[in-house]
């Protein structure tokens, strides 16, 4: 296997463009045109919710009363981004259903994301002490356990960004081998069309992608959350 | 030595390194079935607090998960990106 796992470039226009790119940018057209289609829908906002209304408010509820079980009603201003990560990460991972290498199995995207979430963590503790206080928190309970405090604060991202990308790979090399025995199969009882790859990968699908995608983004969101309260 | 047999002894060691490597997973898969039996318990003894339970039990597993995660990147590495074969 040439290269393995990783990202695939396709050259468009003279530009090379990883496929993780391109995928990423698949799923943020239909994710702005359905914030799009959702702010028309509420411009005729009715106090008693009905039709696609009562969808997003169900998805909004959620997301705040998430939040402010997670991290306290003081810190409900929050949401928006525990919503936005959530969302992005659950539809990176639910495009794998469409025969698209999810994006979240290039660990560039996930480490991208750990960055993020150690800045949100580390801008809200700084607001949250001032930046002396934070800079002082390394050095308790005592200045000797400077390093390992800085150890601890920079393995979060790399802990939360390899979760998501050995999850997600996992399930992507487990449907790969799965094709592949099933095609080679089918092959072996002399049919021309791959006719085992039918049926079979529907049950791998449904557990890697839609069930462990689902789990993946829902533990990202609450780790991503617990981390900013416990620095806060 | 000469490169093939250099090349046959690196390319087996590497396989055999990631096989070792994933024998982590028996350890995390302890590691989590506890939580889970635990949370079971908890649950048979508090059914009211079954949100609550199952969210610290799946963050929990998720955490326990680490050690397993980090295990088969290495064993990835190994066998898709060895930093090894440079020296050859």
């Amino acid at each position: 296997m040439e290269g393995g796992f990783g990202a695939r470039f396709i050259d468009i226009a003279g530009f090379q463009i990883s496929e993780t790119i391109l995928v990423t940018w698949i799923v943020m057209a239909i994710l702005i045109t359905l914030a799009i289609l959702a702010r028309i829908v509420l411009r005729k906002f009715d106090i008693i919710p009905k039709g696609v209304q009562n969808v997003i408010e169900l998805i909004v509820e959620t997301i705040n009363n998430l939040t402010t079980d997670t991290m306290g009603e003081d810190n409900a201003e929050f949401a928006p981004f525990v919503g936005t990560i959530f969302i992005f990460i659950l539809f990176l991972n639910l495009i794998g259903l469409f025969g698209l290498k999810p994006p979240t199995s290039d660990v560039n995207t996930t480490l991208g994301l750990g960055v993020l979430t150690f800045i949100v963590i580390q801008v809200s503790a700084m607001r949250k002490k001032g930046v002396m206080g934070h800079i002082k928190g390394y050095f308790e309970p005592m200045p000797l356990l400077f390093p390992v405090n800085v150890i601890g604060d920079l393995a979060t991202p790399i802990s939360l960004g390899f979760r998501l990308f050995g999850n997600v790979i996992g399930g992507v090399i487990i449907g790969f081998l799965l094709y592949g025995a099933l095609g080679a199969l089918s092959s072996k009882l002399g049919m021309s069309i791959p006719v085992c790859q039918m049926i079979v990968p529907i049950f791998a699908h449904a557990y890697f992608d839609l069930f462990s995608g689902f789990l993946q983004s829902f533990i990202f969101t609450m780790l991503t959350m617990i981390f900013i309260t416990n620095a806060m | 030595m000469d490169e093939l047999t250099a090349k046959a002894i690196l390319t087996s060691v590497s396989a055999f390194g990631a096989a070792i490597t994933m024998f982590s997973g028996m350890a995390n898969a302890i590691g989590e079935g506890i939580i889970g039996y635990k949370a079971v318990e908890a649950i048979a003894r508090q059914p009211e607090a079954v949100g609550d339970i199952t969210r610290t039990m799946l963050v929990g597993q998720a955490v326990t998960e680490t050690t397993g995660i980090y295990a088969f990147v290495i064993a990835l590495a190994l066998l898709f990106a060895n930093p090894l074969v440079a020296l050859l």
